[in-house]
């Protein structure tokens, strides 16, 4: 619930001209939703951003999901975050 | 990735029939300058609230529709986990709030010049809302007023 719950407040800020990342943790329901930018995580519930106590790897999420912002539409955008890519 | 397999069999059995909301048309707002000059904000669905805040309801039908905004100067580590569901391991995020909220990380971030500048309030809700009409409808809306207001470029949103 929490991947469309999220998507569907990106909407709504994308609509005030803010532009939005959704971190997905569920492809399926990416998919299903369709968040304008959604990058799909390959973690565990509960774990968005990768380890606990790791800020490197849990700012690599956070840029990955910066780099997204600048791709230019249309939307739906869905992509693959890939640890250490 | 996580899969709907690894959820409990009564959270599958939900889902099985559950319908999504679709978003149609996709609104897709155009980056105003480079990152390295935008103001972010964050949204995260953990139902964090920090000490003082009233805490989310965790038994209304539905789940609880609103939020809390966070200042950007708050203390990640008092984050207070108040999320209704059991469908997962809540013990990443009670030992490392930043997992789900990433405040001092974008603040971080900001002071290597890679964002411009970390907002002045953040949005923490409850992600597990079967019944979206309030979050649609209100939640939403008022998200959007509070970072239009303070001038929010890009929003990071994060579920758990």
């Amino acid at each position: 619930m929490c991947n469309q719950t999220v998507g569907l407040v990106a909407a709504e800020l994308e609509r005030h001209g803010i532009v939005t990342v959704a971190l997905q943790l569920l492809r399926t329901v990416a998919e299903k939703v369709r968040p304008p930018r959604a990058l799909c995580l390959p973690f565990p519930h509960g774990y968005p951003l990768d380890t606990p106590g790791d800020p490197e790897r849990q700012r690599a999420v956070l840029r990955a999901a910066l780099g997204l912002a600048e791709v230019p539409g249309p939307g739906p955008r869905l992509v693959e975050y890939r640890v250490g890519g | 990735m996580a899969k709907t397999s690894d959820l409990s069999l009564p959270v599958r059995l939900f889902l099985r029939g559950y319908r999504w909301r679709r978003i149609d048309p996709v609104p897709f707002a155009a980056l105003p300058r480079p990152v390295g000059q935008c103001t972010v904000g964050l949204v995260s669905s953990a139902g964090f609230v920090l000490p003082g805040m009233a805490p989310f309801d965790r038994g209304q039908r539905g789940g609880d529709g609103s939020w809390r905004a966070i200042p950007g100067d708050a203390d990640s580590s008092t984050l207070l986990d108040g999320h209704r569901s059991d469908a997962f391991d809540h013990g990443g995020m009670a030992s490392d709030p930043e997992l789900a909220f990433p405040l001092q990380r974008l603040r971080e971030l900001s002071e290597a010049g890679v964002v411009g500048a970390v907002a002045p309030h953040h949005a923490s809700c409850m992600g597990a809302i079967t019944a979206t009409g309030r979050l649609v409808k209100e939640t939403a809306p008022e998200i959007a007023a509070r970072f239009v207001e303070d001038q929010v470029d890009v929003a990071l949103l994060v579920p758990v």
